[in-house]
């Protein structure tokens, strides 16, 4: 769903940040939180888990909920190792909603610039 | 695992949709000498029969383990280069469509420095994914031409005709004692004036002539089970009680009266009775009304039938239920003449001569639109409610002639073609005033009249008194809930009606394999979108049913059983219940997982990963996006 919203950003060259890596997944439920973690150690400043909120197409509503426990996690890994809460994002992201990534993205860049 | 290290990289130009802002050599020559890949190049089109041969080619000659290609949008082009690679002998999951047009030229054209830099980090992603990507293999799961339709309203009837027709078996099920549902109760209908019950009729007569439709009436869902290819529904079917052919003179000798939902209580049924326009034309006895007085020659020693019907495909069609309003909505249950549009509806079927309810002439009626619909509790438009209001308003007038008529309404949305109902109305003299949801009209009493009071914004919110007889609200649809919901384990959207996979991609499935939705339970629909999309469920169905088989993408859940302890964790966490633990390890179920991968997230050994996107693959990933 969010991909999609990525997709539909490019369709109407709406502009963010281009300092971004878009790491494809099928449903952010999947998403062990180690890998926010990794993702961190491996060089990237922030994270934005963008997903499908209620809308997802395998979980429906129940994958707010799983999401949000993961993120829950991952806020607890960035704890112990030091790293700013604020510099991991989650957000749902229907198919068409642009706004929502470029809003997010900006939310992130202020988070960094503020440091 | 070995490192796959022949991959080919293809970066397309688009045209120069791609090129004319990131630069595809600098991408290429970033590339190219790292270590698992044997060849990069850039090309114009891609996809064009050339781009797509270049891949061929170098498959071919130089042996490549795996591809890149970085153009658009995977969701536009993935199954052309997975396709291209089978062709050419690559297993097709081995290739890596990245997107670095829509993700990157289109949105940093403004900065072509950066944007070539993200294409890197994209494509350096990709290779990193693919050095570790298994050879996977599509799921092929065997069809009967067998498919079980729950609902038998408009929706649920139009599927299981479609479905007999291309020669498939089909149990429909149905809850109620008759076929037919909720448009049975419609008047004349929009658009084509035909009558709910004629509009039935002739579904029912189609259902009935069809060999390959088996149909059950009142029949309860007990079970439901299985996947696509292999569901196992249990049915509980509640006698009728009756005997032989009950003539309408022996109905007539029941003594007992009660109200007849079918008019909302506006007339009365026997205890035994029975509805002509449907199926069965058997009649019912409703023991809940019953006094065993034995007049009907009944057969109360029937006992519930259970049956299991089978069938590769399940289609819910289960309908819709009218928002009831709440006590003082409006001066709902408040007012007695304040009632809801289905039973206006009724009201003026049953009516003869002149509209009149608890005994009184209504001479003026006022119609309140958005009724549960577009506030806190729905969020959504009902759709059918403005057109259905205003042609209510219309019948009514040219049933009884006479009537003042007002609209107090938020939005008319009569959209496409029913515009042309609006423009009568407004012909006919009807009066429209215009609430705002902040500043919602009021409903009163005044001596024998019922009083509305609007601020009305198509007169800058003059404060405006409609003195009338009787007042409708034109409520919206709600989902009508059916345990088999969950038994399926279907998702809800946030609506609370059935989720879709994708409204415009797959419009009829839902994400549980094999189950297709058909008709309101997805989403407040007329009867045409209705019907549309039951025949889109059908046929749908069809490419499943008639095939034979079924040809699944791979991406499930994959259970390394060295590493698992058998905690449980993924069993509790798995949503489609795929999983059991067996001997002390997790045991996937394939057909039931739906592939979100929400197992592997908890796994405290990492013993699950979902194909295509093993753990593994996503950390390499990170690293090289990461590394500069
Ligand atoms: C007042 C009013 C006026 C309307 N006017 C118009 C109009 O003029 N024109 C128009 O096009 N549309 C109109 N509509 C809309 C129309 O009624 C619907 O579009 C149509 O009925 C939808 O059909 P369906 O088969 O999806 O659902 P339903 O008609 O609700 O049928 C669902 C069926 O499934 C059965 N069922 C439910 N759960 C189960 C279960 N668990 N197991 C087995 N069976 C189950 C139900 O008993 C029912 O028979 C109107 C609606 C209302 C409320
Ligand atoms: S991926 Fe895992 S959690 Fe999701 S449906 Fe399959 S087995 Fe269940
Ligand atoms: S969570 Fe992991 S270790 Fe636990 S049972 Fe499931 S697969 Fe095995």
């Amino acid at each position: 769903m969010a991909y999609r919203a990525l997709d539909q950003a490019g369709l109407l060259h709406v502009h963010y940040t281009p300092n971004t890596v878009i790491i494809r997944i099928p449903c952010a439920s999947m998403l062990r939180p180690d890998l926010i973690l990794h993702a961190f150690q491996s060089g990237f400043d922030a994270v934005f888990v963008a997903s499908s909120g209620p809308d997802c197409p395998f979980l429906g509503e129940e994958c707010v909920r799983k999401t949000a426990k993961r993120i829950e996690k991952a806020y607890e890994l960035l704890d112990e190792h030091g790293i700013d809460k604020n510099r991991l994002l989650l957000t749902g992201v229907c198919s068409t909603c642009v706004e929502a990534i470029v809003g997010g993205l900006e939310r992130l860049e202020e988070t960094l610039s503020g440091e | 695992m070995k490192e796959r290290n022949k991959i080919g990289v293809y970066v397309c130009h688009c045209g120069g949709n791609i090129s004319d802002y990131v630069d595809v050599k600098k991408v290429v020559e970033a590339v190219k000498d790292l270590p698992n890949v044997a060849v990069a190049r850039d090309f114009v089109f891609m996809c064009s029969e050339a781009g797509q041969n270049l891949i061929k080619e170098d498959i071919k000659n130089l042996g490549l383990d795996g591809v890149v290609v970085a153009s658009c949008s995977p969701h536009l082009h993935e199954k052309t280069f997975r396709n291209a690679a089978k062709e050419a002998g690559l297993n097709p999951y081995l290739v890596e469509h990245v997107c670095i047009r829509e993700h990157s030229s289109w949105v940093h054209s403004d900065n072509p420095e950066a944007a070539t830099q993200k294409a890197i980090w994209i494509v350096k992603a990709a290779i990193a994914k693919v050095s570790l990507a298994r050879d996977l293999e599509s799921i092929r799961l065997d069809m009967k031409p067998e498919a079980i339709v729950v609902g038998g309203g408009v929706a649920g009837m139009r599927c299981a005709i479609d479905l007999g027709r291309a020669g498939i078996t089909v149990h429909l099920i149905e809850k109620s004692p008759f076929l037919g549902g909720r448009a049975a109760q419609i008047g004349k209908m929009y658009p084509s004036g035909i009558s709910g019950i004629e509009l039935v009729k002739k579904l029912v007569e189609e259902v009935k002539n069809n060999p390959n439709i088996k149909v059950y009436t009142n029949a309860e869902i007990v079970s439901a089970e299985g996947a696509l290819g292999e569901f196992k529904v249990k049915v509980k079917i509640n006698p009728r009680y009756v005997k032989g052919n009950v003539s309408d003179d022996t109905i007539s000798q029941c003594p007992v009266e009660v109200p007849d939902e079918f008019n909302y209580g506006l007339t009365k049924r026997k205890a035994i009775y029975k509805r002509d326009f449907t199926y069965p034309d058997t009649p019912v006895i409703d023991m809940n009304a019953c006094t065993k007085c034995g007049k009907c020659n009944p057969d109360f020693n029937q006992k519930p039938k259970t049956v299991e019907v089978t069938g590769s495909i399940v289609i819910l069609a289960t309908g819709f239920k009218p928002y009831e309003p709440k006590e003082g909505e409006f001066g709902y249950k408040v007012y007695d003449n304040v009632i809801t549009l289905p039973v206006f509806d009724r009201l003026i079927s049953i009516s003869n001569g002149k509209l009149e309810y608890n005994g009184k002439e209504i001479r003026d009626i006022a119609f309140i639109y958005c009724v549960g619909s577009r506030n806190e509790e729905h969020e959504y438009c009902s759709r059918y409610c403005c057109v259905a209001t205003i042609n209510a308003a219309l019948q009514a007038l040219e049933k009884f002639g006479d009537l003042r008529v007002y609209h107090v309404y938020r939005d008319i949305r009569t959209y496409g073609k029913y515009e042309l109902y609006y423009e009568q109305a407004g012909r006919d003299g009807m009066l429209f005033f215009k609430y705002d949801p902040e500043n919602p009209p009021v409903v009163e009493r005044s001596g024998n009249k019922l009083i509305v009071k609007v601020k009305d914004l198509l007169t800058y919110g003059e404060e405006i008194e409609i003195p009338v007889d009787m007042v409708v609200l034109s409520v919206g649809m709600e989902p009508e809930m059916s345990d088999v919901f969950t038994m399926l384990r279907v998702p809800f959207s946030r609506d609370g009606f059935l989720q879709e996979v994708h409204p415009k991609l797959r419009p009829v499935e839902t994400a549980i394999g094999g189950v297709l939705v058909a008709g309101t339970c997805q989403g407040p629909k007329d009867t045409v979108e209705a019907t549309a999309s039951a025949s889109a469920a059908a046929a749908k169905a069809d490419t499943y049913l008639v095939k034979g088989y079924a040809e699944l993408e791979p991406f499930i859940a994959e259970i390394n059983p060295e590493k698992c302890d058998g905690c449980g964790e993924c069993v509790e966490e798995c949503p489609a219940g795929a999983i059991s633990i067996e001997n002390g390890k997790a045991v996937l179920k394939e057909a039931l997982c739906k592939g979100c991968g929400a197992c592997g997230a908890v796994c405290p050994t990492e013993a699950i990963n979902l194909r295509g996107y093993y753990y593994d693959q996503l950390r390499k990933s990170i690293e090289a996006a990461g590394g500069d």
